[in-house]
């Protein structure tokens, strides 16, 4: 294939990619998105391929991936969902190291020159350190997802010093290796190893609800490491697709610190609710009073109701309750009550988390809305529900000086009665007491999501 | 203009734009579909597949051609899953008709 050929095949994936993303502007039009996604990437592969001698390396290493992918895909809970995410950063990242690794080894392979022209080296290097991050980043972020380590911050003294000046150090490495006439190997791995080591630091003082923040950026970190990769090699497909999902995960990122009303700096640099336990501690001089029920009652409430609004949180993806929560959506809305259903943007640990988890348990999307779709119609309604969601919902948010003042909030508290599915009375992620549970209206129904749903179900 | 582009230049151009699509498009998805989204942006981003294929192409098998091979593997795995798990995801948001048949 001449090299005008191969272009214009990458131009055409570089096509298909970005319809792929137009695709998942609404539901219907979302599956033929992703089927153009897959058509792009065949291209893309079958076109790189007749650039390569190793065809049966390559493809038995293709075909290894792709069970090993098809079979974690075919497996994975929806409730795992983050966790999965960050793990195929993490895949991202290391893969671009590599291939960093390799260019920098045998630049000829790539169409480069034998001595590594200055700015392939500068491209290199940005590739190599935004991999490594990537790599290490997401390991955490894996990790702290799934439970394999605790969501809490780890936070010392020093700590943004240290990172800052391992910063310095690795820039000063890639200057060192930048610099160099010939191939600087210790200059390029030392910065490498920093790098690494930098994404571990970085991401360890950032807790657990603020995940949907650090999985986005991770997420665009891994589309800027394939465009650096793709800057290197000279290749406008890669920078495309690279730079799409380094935009995407930019966006998705703002997304969710606008809905945390936090600037996106303080999410990064961590330890947010880490010294939670003092402010719920001190704002408790007088013993509040709340009002605690049992499942059959709220479901006799419900019964009777017109209108329920049904708030999910983490704590429903923790229960895996969504199926029982449909079924008791179903018996209401069999009953007569309109049941809707309505989601915080950073309800979950990822963007859209709740939606997956609500559509895996069919129920219908049109009875999902979003924040802005639902907040006026709380004052209307006569029970919300209010599953394992906390900070969303605490109306601390409307009063000034509050740690989270700011921050939009579904008004739950706006409603006749408010009914709190929870563990216990512990402080959310925010390390904020949350008045909402002490209202004259609030039941509190402690327990885990799932028991008290089914509970809930079998008493309607 | 005296002499030619530096291809460093033509690459940023089309850096810059496809920052100016990607913005565009992205914020027209659905908040329903961020989950989607990111797996979908994923999947994609195993695009470094191509690089990786590259690294392990030369004929004259040496440690970078492993390291390449690797890296293929690793792409490998975030194109199949990527796409797949978003493909199970988005069968999930099919509209259901009221008898509950597909």
């Amino acid at each position: 294939m001449s090299a005008n050929m191969v272009a214009l095949a990458y131009l055409v994936a570089s096509v298909f990619f970005i319809l792929a993303l137009k695709g998942l502007s609404s539901p219907e039009s979302a599956r033929r998105g992703n089927l153009f996604g897959m058509v792009g990437m065949a291209i893309a592969v079958a076109t790189t391929l007749t650039l390569t001698q190793n065809w049966v390396l390559i493809l038995s290493c293709i075909a290894v991936g792709g069970i090993i992918g098809a079979i974690v895909a075919q497996r994975v809970q929806m409730t795992a969902m983050p966790e999965l995410v960050a793990f195929m950063h993490s895949l991202v990242g290391l893969a671009a190291v590599f291939i960093a690794i390799a260019a920098v080894n045998n630049p000829v392979s790539f169409g480069l020159p034998e001595t590594l022209p200055a700015g392939s080296k500068l491209e290199l290097f940005l590739g190599t350190f935004i991999g490594a991050m990537t790599w290490s980043g997401s390991v955490i972020a894996f990790l702290k997802l799934s439970g394999r380590m605790s969501g809490t911050p780890v936070v010392f003294t020093g700590q943004h010093m240290i990172n800052l000046l391992l910063a310095i150090i690795m820039i000063g490495f890639g200057l060192w290796f930048f610099f160099t006439e010939t191939t600087n190997w210790t200059a390029f791995i030392a910065m490498t190893a920093i790098a690494f080591i930098l994404g571990f630091l970085i991401i360890i003082p950032i807790g657990g609800a603020d995940m949907p923040v650090v999985i986005s950026m991770l997420n665009s970190y891994s589309g800027w490491a394939a465009a650096g990769i793709g800057f290197s090699l000279g290749n406008p497909m890669l920078i495309i697709a690279g730079s799409l999902v380094g935009s995407s995960g930019a966006i998705l990122s703002y997304i969710m610190c606008k809905a945390m009303n936090r600037p996106f700096l303080s999410v990064i640099l961590g330890g947010f609710g880490s010294d939670g336990g003092t402010v719920a501690a001190d704002s408790s001089g007088e013993q509040k009073t709340y009002r605690s029920g049992s499942a059959e009652d709220a479901a006799f409430l419900m019964g009777n109701a017109d209108s329920v609004i049904i708030v999910p949180g983490y704590g429903l993806a923790v229960a895996r309750a969504q199926h029982a929560v449909k079924e008791l959506a179903e018996m209401l809305h069999e009953k007569g009550v309109n049941v809707r259903f309505a989601i915080h943007p950073v309800a979950g640990r990822m963007p859209g988390h709740m939606n997956v988890l609500l559509a895996e348990a069919e129920i219908p999307y049109e009875q999902v809305l979003e924040m802005e779709e639902i907040n006026s119609d709380f004052a209307n309604t006569d029970v919300v529900l209010v599953l394992g969601a906390n900070d969303v919902v605490n109306p601390a948010a409307n009063v000034p000086g509050s740690p989270i003042y700011g921050m939009p909030i579904l008004d739950a508290h706006k409603a006749r009665t408010v009914m709190v599915v929870k563990r216990s009375m512990a402080v959310g992620y925010a390390g904020l007491d949350n008045d909402l549970f002490y209202m004259d209206k609030t039941m509190m129904i402690f327990g885990d999501a799932k028991k008290v749903v089914e509970n809930m179900v079998k008493a309607v | 203009m005296v002499g030619e582009i530096d291809p460093v230049i033509i690459n940023l151009t089309v850096f810059v734009l496809a920052i100016f699509v990607g913005y565009h498009v992205v914020w027209n998805v659905t908040p329903a579909l961020h989950t989607p989204l990111m797996s979908v942006t994923n999947a994609i981003s195993g695009i470094i597949l191509v690089g990786a294929m590259l690294a392990a192409g030369p004929a004259e098998t040496d440690w970078g051609v492993w390291l390449g091979a690797a890296a293929v593997t690793l792409a490998a795995i975030n194109v199949f899953g990527g796409f797949l798990v978003s493909q199970r995801m988005l069968e999930m948001f099919k509209k259901k008709d009221k008898k509950g048949n597909v």
